[in-house]
Parts: C-alpha cells; structure tokens; sequence
C-alpha cells in the first residue's frame, strides 16, 4: 500500500511539474497571482516526491521484497544505515533522489524568491518544472523505482558489497546536491534570457546558489575521492576515470562560475559569459549523472544496460542541454555589456582565472569523450588516461596557480600590479626558501616536485598574505590590526580561506605523489616488517563472521619512529549473499601523514601484506575541507545572505581597496 | 564519482581472482629493473578494467602482463621496446597516454588550442570594448546618472 501511494505521489508530482512548465512559459509576462500559484507548485512537488522517496525508504528497510528494487538491491540481514543508503545504490533509486534535490531546490527558491520580480521568479520555477517533468518522466517510464515483483522471494539479492559502507550514505547525496544545486543556476540563465532582463541583482541572487552547490560538490567529491582511497584498496585517490571526470567537470566550471558571477555583481561586467556559465555547468552536471548510465560512455558496468532507455536519456540530454544553448544564440546578443575595466584590475585577474579554468573544463572533455568519438569514426581504440590528464591539467593549472595570490590583492576597475607584487614578496620569498629547503632534504624527488611545492607555498601564503595585508599586521598597533580582522567582511575571510585550501591541496597532492613509499611483502604471524621508519609487527590473524559477511582479519602493531605503538586491523571480507570479496584496509595517521596496510591473498603458507607510508596525504582533503569551509563562510555573509533583495536594489558603489 | 567506485570496483570484483596489484613473488630481484617496471606499468591498461593500469590492478590479466613485461625487461629490452611489444599485441589501446600521431593530434592539441581561442576571443572581446569606450555611455550607466541626479526617486 505505502510503495502505491509512493508511487502515486511521484506521478501527481509529475503532472504538477509539467502543469507549471507550461503554465510558467506560455502565460508571460507572469503577475503575481501566476507566481504565487508555482511557487506552491513548487513546494508541493517536493513534498510529493518526498512521499515518493520515503516509501521507497520504508520498503528497504521493512525489508519489503515484493518491491523489485529491494528485491534486487537490498538483504535482510544488512545493517540499517546500509539498508537506507541501499535505496540510492542503484539506477531507479538513485533518480528518485536526484529529483527530490531537485524539487528541493525549486521549493528553496519558491520560499526564499518572494523578493523577486514575479515575472523572474516564475519564469525560474517554470523552468526548474520543466526539469524535473522531463527527469521524473524519465523515471516512471523507462525506470520505474516502484515495480512489485510476484510472488516476493523471500530474501534479497543483497546491494554490491563495495556499496555496504558510510561512503555510500554520504557521498551520493553530497553530490547530486552538488550537481542539482546548479539546476537553479541553469534555470535563472534560462530565465533571464528569456526574460531579456538581466542585472546585478540578477548576480546576487544567482551567486549564493552557485556556492551553495559548489560548495556541497566540494565535499562530495572529497569524501568520494576519500572514499576511493581507503576502498579500494591500494590507496589511490584520484584516477581520472571518466566518471571522475564528468563529476570534476562541472566543479570546475563550477568554480569559473562562482569567479565571473562575482564580477557581475560587483562591477555589472561579464554578463553574456557568465549566464553561458551557467549553462555550461548544469550541462555538465547533467552529463556528469546520466551519460554514465546511457551506457554509451561505459559499456560493461553501467546500470542502464536497456538500449533504450540509454537512448532516451541521451534524447532528453540533447533537448535539455541543445534547448538552452539555441536559446542562448537567439537572445545573448540583446544582452547588454557593461562596466569598463583595465586589463590590471581584479577583473582582469578573474578573466584570467575564468580562461583557464574553462580551458581545463575543455581539455578534459575532450580527454574524457575523444576515444569514444575515435572509435565511433572507425578509428583505433585508444585510451586516454591519468597521464595524459595530469600533463595537460597540470600545465593549464600552474599558471593559474601562479596569478592565483595577485587577485584578491588587485583593486576593481585599474590596479597597482607592481603594488600587489610588492605585498607578496614576503609570501614569494618563504615559498622559495621553503621549496629548496625541502627539496635538498628530500633526496630523491621527481623532478616536477620542486615545482608542485612551489606553486602549493605560494597560493597557501599568498592567501596569508593578503590577510596580512588586510589586517595591516606589523604596520600598526597589533590590537588594531586583529581588530582590522576581525572587522573583515566574512566574504574576504572566505577568499582567503578557499584560496589558502587549494594550496594545501596542492601540497598534499605533490608530498604524497613524490615521497610515498610502499613495501609488497609476505608475511606470517610473528613476524615483521619495516617501511619509513614504521616498524609493523603481524601479530595474529584469524577468521571473524560479520552480520552478512565472514571476514579474514589480520590483527598488527605499528611502533612509529618516534616511539609509541598502535594496534591495527585490516581485512578480507567474502559477502554471503553475493560471495563477493571486499578488502578493508588498515589506515592509521600519523600528523598529516598515513600508513596504508593492506592484508592481501594467502600465497602458499604466508599471507601477503602491502603497506604504503603517504606523506601529508590527508592535507589533500584537509584542502577540500578549507574549501567547503570557506563556502559556509561566504554564505553566512549578511551581505549576500540569499535572497537578500533590498541590498540588491541598493546602487552603492563598493568601496575601494 | 559516486559510480567511479562502482565501475573501478566492479572491475576489480567481477575480474578478481586471488590476485592483488604487484605481488611479492613477482617483483624483480633487481631494484633498477624492477622501479622501470613499475613506471611501464603505471602506464598501462588493464585491458579486462575499467581505467585502472595494470600496476594497480586486481585482475589476472594484469598480473600475467605485469610478468610479461618483467620478462621483457630482463631479456634486456629497452623501456620503449617493451611498449612496443605490448602495442604489438593488443593494439594501442593498452597505452594510457595515447602515442602522437595524426589519429591524436587533436587530443593534444584540444588543451593548447583551447587556450589559444579563449585569449584570441579575450583579445576580440577588448577590442570591441575600446571601441565602445570610445562610444557613448551604455543603458546602465545612463540608469545610474539618472539615479544619481535624482536620489529622492530612490528612496
């Protein structure tokens, strides 16, 4: 009876977003009455496919197997969380949450937007409609999630094992906010180009949206990556893997967003890029979800193995995607540029930072799709992997790492470069030292290292310096200067803070690429081994049931150079229902640093063990971390605190630098 | 990324014999042979994979490839021979990054090229505003002044 009603609620929601579509689009210019109407059209979808979810929820966790998609992905005995998590492990499921974020934001903007023109704030919630009819539709045709199975076998066929874990409760969700979050962007660029009007507030509003998602796919790719990491098994974090790519894609075009549409809101420039940004990003968020599963771009591990289906979401991408960029050519051009600028100016540092971070957006598309067109033209099969897009990546990202510190320093409309220059010879300096000092204490290094830690330095302090700068420290009394500070918008805090994290990453991700150390070895119980000083004792091992699993456990002690031991576990698990095996590595962190074990098969008599030593590797998403950080920063500023209007229609000119 | 560890891990589930990335019976007496043999197989697919190289994979395949190419290494070939042979075999698809040639060209040239159009644009896009520098003030600004020299219809 509940999955009915769920699946009843996800069709009324269905037909309320096709209704307010086309009521949003055909009945312009909207008055108030209109948006009243969708904006509660709005908040009803969501709470309609809120309905839907949680039935589905219900079903998993009653173990109910007369729904087929329990059935198929989840397994009586399986932890709770597991159970929950399981009803987004897979395709149908997974499209019934995209959507409730998705209905989710369009009742945030109903309830936030009351500020808005109604003619904006309708055309923006018919849009929004429009998507989540063309995706809910998608769903109850080709991948129904409510489909009943008869008769109901009387267990599950268990959710992959890979899946059983925490990650899967918080990666997903993170994620497709991340993605969807940007659906808004997308609907106020539609809006606006259809509208014909678009302004600074325009930019106000859009810009808190987009760090709102950006943030959110901030951290759902960290956690993913960290996911991966201690997953898999082998300690790798980042493959370049296409569905890799099509999540980094839009995070960084995400990020070019966040930069331009501060442009436009500060200076009223840029305004023809940054609604194409827009675009661009959903689009790639869009890509991101679905061309994964149209089964065209993984041929073997997708989840829509139905031709079909496949072709219908490629269909619905075309329209989608295809429909907002013909809109574009059509209307861009009535778009009116303003606000002059200097070439030196922040804007012109931003352009910098929005012409490479598209470039990198490009390279990899390119990278990611080329052996598929290659091969689609009757070519050779090629793969284009990790080192392709770590040379071309990292050559479009040093540069912009290298401009990075000046931004924030530079005044808006003309800028004092020599001036900025001056205020980072302090962070310019150290960096130095700090690269050479390291690099001749390191010995052995790749040679590329000294590089990567110079650029990472160098971002890091010159976030630090602009702080410093701010808060004019040393130049004035100390008290003053934290008083300074302390007084600083919350948006500048952010911008430092964010820009103080990407060079943490970069840190991370150039300590542990070039001093990693790794020992592959056979051991027994009693004996040990040693690796960067580590001393690493296996001191048991044994068999232990788990709830829906038996697991090979290995039980060592750590002594780390500085004295000290720890104990440690790593193991082997064999999932009953699927038999699959799974291996759960041994992670222990010392400072920044971790040490990776990993109990491998038996061979003959002993069991091989595989332990990495990662230096500074947890500074990679300690950096991610600053970065989402920063993000909540820069929303809790009261400036731009969403759906601000009356700031908005305020013409102050910003104060200079 | 949600499905990156499915795919990957799939892979590596599906295809998973008892086989682990780099086994301790397969590597190389020798540390100078066997630190060239990581660095080729870093560089090659595991072709049964997803998008993994064989020095990270599970798969029986890639651990016979990685034996493979110890073999080729103590026989004495050079780093790019062994390249060559494994190209010989499976075709170019066992490269992660893709040899220069006319079927790649594009591919390389995607990053450079892509730069030199969005400075070429920037270029145009500046020119253009000169020009209207030069010209009169756009909409907005006229806005603007007259929102300025009336504030009283502001407030």
């Amino acid at each position: 009876m509940a999955i009915e009603l769920g699946h009843f609620a996800l069709i009324l929601a269905f037909a309320i977003a096709t209704v307010s579509a086309i009521g949003g689009l055909a009945f312009r210019p909207a008055g108030e009455r209109l948006a009243l109407v969708l904006s509660q059209g709005a908040v009803l979808q969501f709470v309609l496919v809120a309905v839907a979810f949680a039935a589905l929820i219900q079903a998993f966790v009653s173990s109910d197997f007369s729904l087929a998609l329990a059935a198929n992905n989840s397994h009586s005995l399986k932890p709770l969380l597991f159970k929950i998590s399981g009803v987004w492990g897979n395709h149908e499921g997974s499209m019934v949450l995209w959507i409730l974020i998705l209905v989710l934001f369009g009742a945030l903007v109903a309830a936030f937007g009351r500020g808005l023109p109604p003619d904006l704030l309708a055309l923006v919630l018919a849009t929004q409609s429009l998507l989540a009819a063309a995706f809910g539709g998608f769903t109850l045709f080709t991948s129904n999630p409510f489909a009943r199975l008869v008769p109901a076998p009387l267990q599950g066929g268990d959710l992959n094992p890979v899946l059983q874990d925490v990650g899967l409760a918080i990666h997903p969700p993170l994620l497709y906010a991340g993605y969807v979050g940007f659906s808004i962007c997308f609907s106020f660029a539609v809006a606006a180009l259809i509208s014909g009007r678009i302004d600074q507030a325009w930019a106000r509003w859009v810009r808190p949206w987009t760090m709102l998602s950006w943030t959110f796919l901030t951290l759902g790719i960290a956690m993913g990556s960290y996911w991966a990491y201690y997953e898999l098994g082998w300690g790798g974090w980042w493959f370049w893997d296409p569905v890799e790519n099509a999540s980094f894609m839009p995070w960084l075009a995400g990020t070019a967003l966040l930069h331009s549409a501060l442009v436009m809101e500060k200076r009223n420039a840029l305004k023809v890029w940054t609604i194409f940004l827009s675009i661009i990003t959903f689009s790639l968020s869009l890509l991101g979800t679905f061309l994964v599963r149209s089964g065209i771009l993984t041929s073997v591990h997708t989840f829509a193995s139905d031709p079909t289906r496949g072709l219908v979401i490629l269909t619905l991408l075309a329209l989608v995607i295809g429909g907002a960029f013909a809109l574009f050519a059509l209307r861009a051009s009535t778009l009116r540029q303003g606000g002059l600028f200097a070439p030196v100016s922040r804007e012109g540092a931003l352009i910098l930072n929005n012409l490479f971070l598209a470039t990198a957006v490009g390279a990899v598309l390119v990278g990611t799709l080329y052996p598929l067109v290659l091969d689609a033209l009757g070519g050779t099969t090629i793969s284009v992997g990790a080192p392709f897009f770590n040379l071309t990546f990292g050559a479009l990202m040093a540069p912009l790492l290298l401009i990075l510190p000046f931004g924030p320093l530079l005044a808006w409309k003309r800028a004092d470069i020599v001036g900025a220059a001056q205020r980072l010879l302090g962070a310019g300096a150290l960096a130095i030292f700090l690269t050479i000092l390291i690099a001749s204490l390191g010995g052995r290094s790749i040679s590329l290292a000294p590089l990567g830690l110079l650029l990472g330095f160098w971002v890091a302090f010159g976030a630090v310096a602009e702080l410093i700068d701010r808060g004019r420290l040393g130049r004035i009394p100390l008290r003053e200067s934290v008083r300074r500070l302390v007084g600083l918008p919350r948006s500048a805090w952010s911008t430092a803070v964010a820009h103080f994290g990407i060079g943490v990453s970069v840190l991370g991700i150039v300590a542990t690429s070039a001093w990693q150390t790794e020992l592959v070895t056979t051991l027994n119980p009693g004996e040990s081994a040693e690796l960067s000083g580590y001393t690493i004792a296996f001191n048991t091992f044994q068999e232990v049931p788990g709830p829906n699993y038996r697991a090979e456990q290995g039980s060592f002690t750590v002594t780390a150079p500085g004295g000290g031991t720890r104990p440690l576990t790593a193991e082997r698990r064999i999932y009953g229902a699927s038999g699959m095996p799974t291996t759960e590595a041994a992670i222990s962190t010392y400072g920044f640093s971790q040490l990776y074990l990993q109990l491998g098969e038996p061979l003959d008599t002993t069991h091989v063990v595989r332990i990495w030593h990662k230096p500074y590797i947890t500074l990679i998403w300690l950096g991610a971390l600053l970065m989402a950080g920063a993000g909540v920063l820069s929303l809790s500023d009261r400036r731009q605190r969403i759906g601000a209007p009356r700031a908005a229609a305020k013409m102050v000119p910003e104060p200079g630098q | 990324m949600t499905w990156l560890r499915v795919l990957v891990l799939i892979c590596a589930v599906l295809l998973m014999a008892p086989a682990f990335a780099v086994g301790p019976d397969e590597i190389l007496p020798n540390p100078a042979l066997e630190s060239r043999a990581r660095d080729i197989s870093a560089g090659l697919r595991c072709l049964v994979c997803q998008n993994q190289s064989i020095d990270d994979s599970d798969a029986d395949l890639a651990r016979d490839l990685r034996i493979l190419v110890r073999e080729r290494l103590l026989a004495g070939d050079s780093d790019e021979a062994v390249r060559q042979f494994l190209v010989d075999r499976y075709g170019e698809y066992v490269l992660l990054a893709p040899r220069l040639g006319a079927h790649t060209m594009l591919l390389w040239a995607a990053g450079p090229l892509l730069l030199l159009v969005g400075v070429g644009g920037l270029w145009l896009a500046a020119r253009r505003h000169k020009r209207q520098q030069q010209g009169e003030m756009t909409d907005e600004e006229a806005e603007a002044l007259d929102s300025l020299r009336q504030p009283s219809s502001e407030r």
